[in-house]
């Protein structure tokens, strides 16, 4: 049995998952509005295929996928398109979203319309079906599941990584699916296993959720070489690269894909949403969001309809408390604060997170004083002090020369800043400016 | 929610949480390390030391409120600055003296560099350089430890420009003694500090309990004072194996003021290397110049001018010593 590597440096928040994590996954109704914006994964945004006034069933395709690296959208309820425009997004901007006035009367039962009988299927027929299910990385970053089930043909992946570190602080959903629903987790690995052609899995899941580590180490059959691996408790132990490195000791190449290193990593929840396709024949429509924080009146984990807005979401859990400050959506240590509660939650939804006033960020910073603990939290060893301060006076190709691309933006750096430097929210937006000079000039 | 009840939201970058620690809270927990040496300065010294520590702060914060920009005394810099130069003065100092220490530390060790984070040199250093090159008989007359609490020494109250009346009761430190007459002293009076020199050097294990702590409270890179202790130990040891005329180990450690620059002077986070390597390179540096200066040097103290130096080799030992980038066998170049 392998034993974890720890990856260096990183930091220790304040896990805070005991709010929700013996919670056991509850159903939320649907709202009387659902909205879906086409962009809802990496990649093209979805193609709109229907028009105002349109009646869909319940997982019917709202957005068709353009090309291999984009993936469709689907009705996540029965009801009557209402419009088609610019709305609130969760990453902060706006984006075109359809609108859909729920059926109240509707039984809301879907048809099943994939193919549910997934052994007779070729590698490239399950790639198909996984896009046509509509199925993204449920991990935040909404990257295209089939993509990574279709490595490049000279690639030779060996193992199968399976991310169950939910290292952010608050969030439990892939804690309770594992505990809930471990039996799924692997018939999606064992799809997985199959299409990608490897012989071995590892699945990593922090130390912290020793239930989760019991019901997935039981739900392991036989004939399945299925290894569950408890990792050390430490953020950003789910990013990608901390991970392929606690599992197999390997760092993967600086700019490179962990395909390089023969490794495809993937996330609880999307196994399972694989699973999903292929055990009832539903897209992806709802998926499973912890609902958490101090501010919040009732937490809890819930199978939440893609689309729900938030409002409805945070009124089905009694609603904030009257020092409720900041709504997150996903964990609070990558999250996005949002402005505008109409922002619905989408595939990439890990959680929602309502801080208190006294938990938030002062607006106070202070100069660099050049203590180094930004150094020793960097999970990937850059230097942000000095990264920090090239930001600050624009110097954004000397930022690319030390390395700014290979920084994830896990904002452990800025967590343990003395000086309250947003050093993530800098060299988030130093690559932004580096893009638009690339862009401009060719 | 409805809308009556909706809050104003807080739309802020990620992360989100808040940290734990703050630059003013390690700058006022420095100040508090600082109090039991204060303490045992008054201890050996009397009222005099009070005044001379209070009268060095005095000048650094009067220097700070007069070019720091938005509130910059409530960080505490200023006032470390202005302790720790108080603390490497005689008892006897005029106290004007002190005052224009504190405020030529943070005004050309601080300011003119652009403030806090932005100096090369350790501010409160840069003020004892002035001092000593101003007022190199002030600075070198040190009392006699003891005498009554309230028993000033020296000629404080000197008028600024005014020759000092130095008649008060002197003695020379142990380094002096050993560098001019030949003399040895005794290490427990090293250890526990009633010895002459300057009123916060002295007390070397308050001011090691002072260091323990903050390294601790990770506020203090324990690798700086270990460095230092261990080099100039081993050099020393060296020599005075080679060369028993040449002092000891135990008595180089204990002696002058290396434990208050190796505890709280070398760990300026500021003007010391960012990267755990560059702490180590840094920290031995300061250890052999220390050496060098003492054994050989014209001086007998090195502990100022050795940081002073390393200090300046900072930005190229930061840039010498950057971390390897994950996923690549290369260093960032900084």
């Amino acid at each position: 049995m392998a034993i974890s590597v720890e990856f260096r440096h990183g930091v220790h928040p304040p896990e805070e998952k005991e709010l929700t994590n013996q919670l056991p996954i509850r159903r939320m109704p649907f709202a009387d509005e659902l909205v879906f914006p086409l962009r809802q994964h990496a990649g093209k945004p979805a193609l709109l295929c229907v028009k105002v006034g349109d009646h869909v069933e319940r997982g019917d395709t709202l957005g068709e996928a353009d090309g291999f690296m984009s993936v469709p959208i689907h009705a996540s309820a029965a009801g009557t398109v209402v419009d088609f425009d610019w709305w609130p997004h969760p990453d902060g901007s706006m984006a075109m979203a359809v609108r859909l006035k729920v059926d109240r009367y509707a039984p809301q039962v879907a048809r099943p319309r994939l193919v549910p009988r997934w052994e007779g299927l070729t590698p490239a027929e399950v790639v198909q079906a996984v896009q046509r299910g509509g199925v993204v990385g449920l991990g935040g970053a909404a990257f295209p599941t089939h993509v990574k089930l279709a490595p490049p043909k000279d690639s030779a992946v060996h193992t199968l990584i399976i991310n169950g570190a939910e290292c952010e602080p608050y969030l439990t959903s892939d804690h309770r699916t594992m505990v809930e629903y471990a039996p799924r987790v692997l018939f999606g690995i064992r799809v997985m296993m199959r299409s990608l052609g490897v012989r071995k899995c590892v699945v990593g899941i922090e130390r912290n959720k020793p239930d989760a580590i019991e019901a997935m180490r039981a739900a392991v059959p036989a004939d399945l070489a299925v290894e569950i691996l408890p990792l050390t408790v430490k953020y950003p132990q789910g990013a990608e690269k901390m991970l392929i490195k606690a599992v197999t000791g390997v760092e993967v190449p600086s700019g490179k894909l962990p395909v390089t290193v023969g490794v495809v990593v993937q996330n609880v929840g999307s196994v399972a949403a694989i699973a999903e396709v292929f055990e009832t024949g539903l897209p992806l429509i709802e998926r499973i969001v912890t609902v958490s924080g101090h501010g919040l009146r009732r937490p809890a984990n819930l199978i939440v309809p893609v689309g729900t807005k938030l409002r409805d979401l945070l009124a089905f859990c009694d609603g904030v408390t009257a020092d409720a400050a900041e709504v997150i959506i996903g964990g609070p240590m990558m999250g996005q604060a949002q402005a505008n509660l109409d922002a619905p939650v989408i595939k990439g939804t890990t959680g929602v997170v309502v801080l208190e006033k006294n938990e938030t960020r002062e607006q106070r910073s202070w100069p660099c004083i050049h203590c180094g603990r930004c150094l020793e939290a960097c999970p990937v060893f850059l230097n942000p002090s000095m990264l920090g301060d090239l930001a600050r006076v624009g110097r954004y190709e000397e930022m690319s020369a030390n390395h700014l691309a290979d920084c994830m933006l896990c904002g452990s750096c800025a967590y343990v800043c003395p000086s309250n430097i947003p050093l993530a929210q800098l060299f988030q937006a130093s690559k932004t400016a580096l893009r638009r000079q690339l862009a401009s000039v060719q | 929610m409805n809308e009556s009840s909706a809050p104003r939201l807080v739309v802020t970058a990620s992360p989100h949480l808040k940290p734990g620690d703050s630059t003013p809270r390690i700058m006022w927990n420095v100040v508090g390390s600082l109090v039991p040496v204060i303490a045992a300065a008054a201890w050996f010294f009397g009222v005099s030391a009070l005044l001379v520590v209070a009268a060095a702060t005095l000048g650094a914060v009067l220097a700070e409120r007069a070019f720091g920009h938005g509130g910059s005394l409530a960080d505490g810099s200023a006032a470390i600055t202005g302790l720790l130069l108080g603390l490497t003065l005689p008892a006897g100092m005029p106290l004007w003296m002190a005052v224009l220490g504190g405020a030529f530390g943070i005004g050309f060790g601080k300011a003119v560099w652009g403030g806090l984070g932005q100096n090369v040199f350790n501010p409160a250093l840069v003020g004892r350089a002035f001092l000593q090159a101003a007022f190199p008989v002030a600075i070198t007359t040190w009392p006699t430890v003891g005498g009554g609490f309230f028993t000033l020494k020296g000629d404080l109250f000197a008028l600024p420009f005014l020759h000092p009346v130095t008649s008060a009761v002197t003695s020379a430190t142990p380094l002096g003694l050993l560098k001019f007459e030949g003399k040895a002293s005794a290490l427990a009076s090293l250890v526990i500090g009633n010895r002459g020199g300057s009123v916060g050097e002295t007390a070397a294990l308050v001011i090691l309990a002072g260091g323990v702590y903050l390294a601790l409270r990770n506020y203090l890179n324990w690798r700086l004072p270990v460095s230092i202790i261990a080099t100039v130990a081993l050099l020393s040891g060296v020599l005075h194996a080679i060369d028993p005329h040449k002092p000891d180990a135990p008595f180089m450690l204990f002696s002058g003021g290396l434990m208050l620059g190796a505890v709280y002077m070398a760990t300026d986070m500021v003007t010391s290397p960012v990267t755990n390597l560059g702490r180590w390179v840094f920290g031995i540096g300061v250890g052999i110049l220390v050496v060098v200066i003492r054994v050989w040097g014209g001086l007998p103290e090195g502990v100022m001018y050795a940081i002073l130096f390393m200090n300046a080799l900072v930005p190229f030992i930061n840039r010498a010593t950057q971390p390897r980038v994950f996923g690549t066998s290369m260093r960032t170049t900084a």
